[in-house]
C-alpha cells in the first residue's frame, strides 16, 4: 500500500516541479494577493482630509481646531473663505469633510449660550463617514469638557466627573485591519491554490487518460486520493509559511499565540479544501470546467460568507446557517484567535472538529461518486 | 477454471439504460495464445475490456480472468493482468525512467524487483541509454513499445491491448506485432483488440462481435474456410464507385465490397469463373467504364467480416 501511495505522491510532486509556469504562479499569487488586499483593502480610517471654514476667527475657534489637527485621524488640509468653495472641495473630493464654525461662536460662548457648529461629511462611504462622525464627536466632546473644566477652575469650582471611561480596544489596541485582513487573506489563497490544484491535476489525468491506467492496476481510490493529497498539503503548508512571513517583514504581522495550534487548525483546513478540489474532480470532466468550477466554489463563498469582508454575526440567520458551506470560517476563527488574540486551544477547538466533519463529507461523497462511476462508466 | 484457459467468460452482459453495449456473450481464451476481439466502433469491444479488467461491473454474468471473478475478486484480477490502451497512457512530462518507476511503484514494485524490471522494459522498447528524455517528445511508435512495457512491467500472465496499433505507422505496427509475438511466446495471454483486419492474420484465435454479439469465432484459417464457401474476384477498373453501384444493382453476386481502389465481388454458388468476368466485362462496357483486370484471389478475414455483417442485414 506504501509503495503505491509513495508512487503516486512521487509522481505528482515531479510533475508539479516540471510544470515551471504553473510553479510561478502558485508562489507568485499569494505575493500578488496579500499586497493588493494588504494595501489596497485597507479599512482603517487615519488621516482623514478636512477642510475648515472659519468665520469666526477668534483665540477660541483656533483652539477648538487645534484638537483636530494634533490626532493623525485628520489632516486639515484646507482653510475655505466662502460657503461656495465648501460645497466645491466636496465636490471634487479634495477634502472628505468641512467644519464650519459661525461668526457667533466665541460670541455665543461668552454669553453662555448653547453653540451649532455644522459638520459636512461624505457619505458617499457609509462605512467611513460613520467612523468619522465618531471621532468628530468624541473630539468635540473632548473639547466642552476642557472648556468648561477651566471655566469652572477658575471659579474656583473643583468639578468632579461624575463617571470616566477608559476605552480600549482589547486584542487590536489600534483597531488596525491589516491584522485581521491578513488572516482572511491566508485561508482565501489557500482554498483557491488547494481546490484548483487537486481538481486540475485529477482532471487532467481524465482527459489524458492515464488515470485508466491507474484504475486497471490495484491502485484503490482511497490509495490515489492519498496519494493525490500529500503533496499538494507540503506544498500548501510552504505556501502558508510564505504568506506569513511576508506579512510580517511587509505589514508587521505578530503570532500572538501558539503557532502549533495554529498549524494544525491550516492543516486541517487544507484537507478540507482538498476534499472539495476532490469532489470537484468528480464532476468536471475537462480542464477547463474544473478551473473554473473551483475558483467559483472556492473564491465566492470564502469571500462572501467566511466572516473574512462581512462579519457573520450580522448576517440573517438563514444566512449564517449557510456560512458553514465555507470550511475558512472554521479556520479564520482559528488564525484570529491564535493571530491576533493570542487566546488558548479553548477558544477554538471546536472549530478543529467542524473542519474534520467538513472533510469527511466531502471525501465520502468524493468515493461514493468514484464507485459509481465505476459501474456506469 | 480449466488448466488451459486463462480467461473465460459466462453470458457477460452490460446494459447502459436502455442501451445494451455487450450481450449475453460466452467464449473461452487458451493460456498463453494471442486472441483477437475484432468488431466495428461501437460494437462492444471496450466494454468487454473493460469488464474483464474489473474497472466495470458487468449487468449481468460472470467471468474468470486468471482464475479470478472479475465481480467479486476484481482486485486479485487487476494484479494479474496488463493493459494497454490506444491513448498509450503515459505521462508525457515525466522522463522515460519515471514513467517506468511510477507504473512499476503502483503495482507494488521496489528496490531490486524494480530495477530488474526496469532493464527489462527499456530492453524491449529500444530505450537503453534514453532513461531521461521527455516521453512526451518520442515518436508514436516508441511510445507505443514503452506503453506496452510498463503495462507488463509487474510480469502479468495476461494482457489486455484495446486497440494498441491506432494512428502507428506500417513498419512500427509490424515491430510491435513482432513484440506481441515475443511476449506470448513467453507464455503471457494476449487479449487484443483492433480493427485492422490484416493484424488479425496474426491471431491464433479470432472473435467477431457486433452490436453487443458473437457472431463468428475460430482461427483466421477456419473462418475463411467457413463462411467463404465461393470464389471472389478482385476488379479493377475507371470510375470505380459507380462500378460497384452498377454491379450491386445488378443482384447477380453474393456481395459486393469496395477494397481500397478495388471491388472485390463474392459469386453466387455454383457459378463458373468464366461465366461472371464476362458477364462483368459486358456490364460495365454499357457505362463505358474500362476494366483493367479481373483476377481471383484467396479470401482475407476482411472478406469475411463484411460477408457476415452483410449476411446479418
Amino acid at each position: 500500500m506504501f509503495t503505491r501511495i509513495y508512487a503516486i505522491v512521487k509522481k505528482e510532486f515531479r510533475q508539479i516541479v516540471r510544470d515551471k509556469r504553473s510553479l510561478v504562479l502558485i508562489f507568485f499569487y499569494p505575493v500578488f494577493m496579500l499586497i493588493l488586499f494588504g494595501y489596497a483593502l485597507n479599512f482603517d480610517v487615519t488621516h482623514i482630509k478636512m477642510g475648515i471654514y472659519d468665520e469666526d476667527k477668534s483665540e477660541l475657534s483656533r483652539e477648538f481646531i487645534k484638537t483636530f489637527n494634533s490626532s493623525e485621524y485628520f489632516d486639515i488640509v484646507k482653510y475655505i473663505k466662502t460657503p461656495d468653495e465648501v460645497n466645491h472641495s466636496l465636490d471634487d473630493k479634495s477634502i472628505q469633510c468641512v467644519i464650519s464654525i459661525p461668526a457667533d461662536f466665541s460670541k455665543k460662548f461668552y454669553s453662555k449660550q448653547n453653540i451649532d457648529v455644522q459638520f459636512l461629511v461624505d457619505g458617499v462611504n457609509g462605512n467611513s463617514a460613520t467612523i468619522i462622525m465618531n471621532y468628530v464627536n468624541a473630539a468635540t466632546l473632548g473639547f466642552s469638557q476642557k472648556i468648561s473644566l477651566d471655566i469652572f477652575a477658575k471659579a474656583g469650582v473643583n468639578l468632579v466627573r461624575p463617571i470616566n471611561i477608559a476605552g480600549i480596544f482589547w486584542y487590536n489596541p489600534d483597531l488596525k485591519t491589516t491584522e485581521f485582513l491578513i488572516s482572511g487573506l491566508i485561508a482565501t489563497i489557500l482554498i483557491v491554490i488547494c481546490v484548483t490544484l487537486t481538481a486540475v491535476s485529477i482532471v487532467r489525468e481524465k482527459e489524458q487518460g492515464t488515470i485508466e491506467q491507474i484504475n486497471v492496476s490495484p491502485v484503490s481510490p482511497l490509495e490515489l486520493i492519498l496519494g493525490k493529497i500529500i503533496p499538494y498539503i507540503i506544498l500548501a503548508i510552504i505556501i502558508s509559511i510564505l504568506v506569513l512571513l511576508l506579512g510580517h517583514i511587509l505589514f508587521g504581522l505578530e503570532i500572538k499565540g501558539s503557532i502549533f495550534y495554529m498549524f494544525i487548525g491550516i492543516i486541517l483546513y487544507l484537507i478540507a479544501c482538498l476534499s472539495i478540489g476532490i469532489f470537484v474532480s468528480t464532476i468536471a470532466d475537462s480542464m477547463q470546467v474544473a478551473f473554473q468550477l473551483s475558483t467559483l466554489i472556492s473564491q465566492l463563498p470564502t469571500n462572501i460568507l467566511s466572516g473574512f469582508i462581512f462579519p457573520i454575526e450580522s448576517m440573517p440567520a438563514p444566512i449564517q446557517i449557510i456560512t458553514n458551506l465555507s470550511p475558512a470560517k472554521f479556520v479564520l476563527i482559528i488564525l484570529r484567535a491564535v493571530v491576533i488574540r493570542g487566546t488558548g486551544i479553548e477558544t477554538f477547538w471546536q472549530q478543529y472538529i467542524y473542519l474534520i466533519i467538513f472533510s469527511l463529507f466531502f471525501l465520502t461523497i468524493s468515493l461514493i461518486r468514484t464507485a459509481k462511476q465505476r459501474r456506469t462508466v | 477454471m480449466s488448466q488451459t484457459n486463462s480467461i473465460e467468460v459466462k453470458n457477460l452482459t452490460k446494459k447502459f439504460g436502455d442501451f445494451t453495449s455487450v450481450n449475453n456473450v460466452s467464449f473461452e481464451v487458451k493460456k498463453g495464445e494471442i486472441f483477437g476481439f475484432l468488431g466495428a466502433n461501437g460494437a462492444g469491444k471496450s466494454t468487454t475490456i473493460k469488464m474483464l479488467c474489473g474497472i466495470l461491473e458487468p449487468t449481468s454474468g460472470d467471468a474468470t480472468v486468471g482464475g479470478f471473478s472479475i465481480s467479486t475478486q476484481s482486485e486479485q484480477v487487476k494484479r494479474n493482468i496488463g493493459y494497454m490502451s490506444q491513448k498509450f497512457s503515459l505521462y508525457n512530462d515525466l522522463t522515460i525512467e519515471e514513467n517506468i518507476n511510477f507504473f512499476g511503484g503502483i503495482y507494488g514494485l521496489e528496490g531490486e524487483d524494480l530495477i530488474k524490471r526496469k532493464k527489462w522494459v527499456l530492453k524491449i522498447s529500444n530505450l537503453n541509454g534514453k532513461e531521461k528524455i521527455l516521453t512526451g517528445s518520442l515518436p508514436t511508435g516508441i511510445k507505443q513499445r514503452l506503453a506496452l512495457g510498463t503495462a507488463v512491467i509487474h510480469s502479468p500472465t495476461i494482457v489486455f491491448l484495446d486497440e494498441p496499433t491506432g494512428g502507428v505507422d506500417p513498419i512500427s505496427r509490424r515491430n510491435f506485432w513482432n513484440l506481441i509475438n515475443d511476449l506470448s511466446s513467453e507464455g503471457i495471454t494476449v487479449f487484443v483488440t483492433t480493427h485492422y483486419l490484416d493484424e488479425a492474420e496474426f491471431c491464433n484465435r479470432i472473435l467477431l462481435i457486433d452490436a453487443g454479439k458473437i457472431i463468428a469465432g475460430g482461427s483466421p484459417k477456419e473462418l475463411k474456410e467457413k463462411y467463404i464457401t465461393t470464389e471472389i474476384l478482385e476488379i479493377e477498373c475507371s470510375k470505380t464507385i459507380d462500378a460497384l453501384t452498377m454491379l450491386e444493382d445488378s443482384e447477380h453476386f453474393e456481395s459486393t465490397s469496395i477494397f481500397g481502389n478495388y471491388i472485390h465481388v463474392i459469386l453466387n454458388k455454383d457459378s463458373s469463373e468464366e461465366e461472371n468476368k464476362k458477364f462483368i466485362n459486358e456490364l460495365l462496357a454499357k457505362d463505358n467504364i474500362e476494366v483493367k483486370r479481373i483476377d481471383k484471389i484467396s479470401p482475407t478475414l476482411e472478406d469475411v467480416f463484411i460477408t457476415l455483417l452483410e449476411k446479418k442485414n
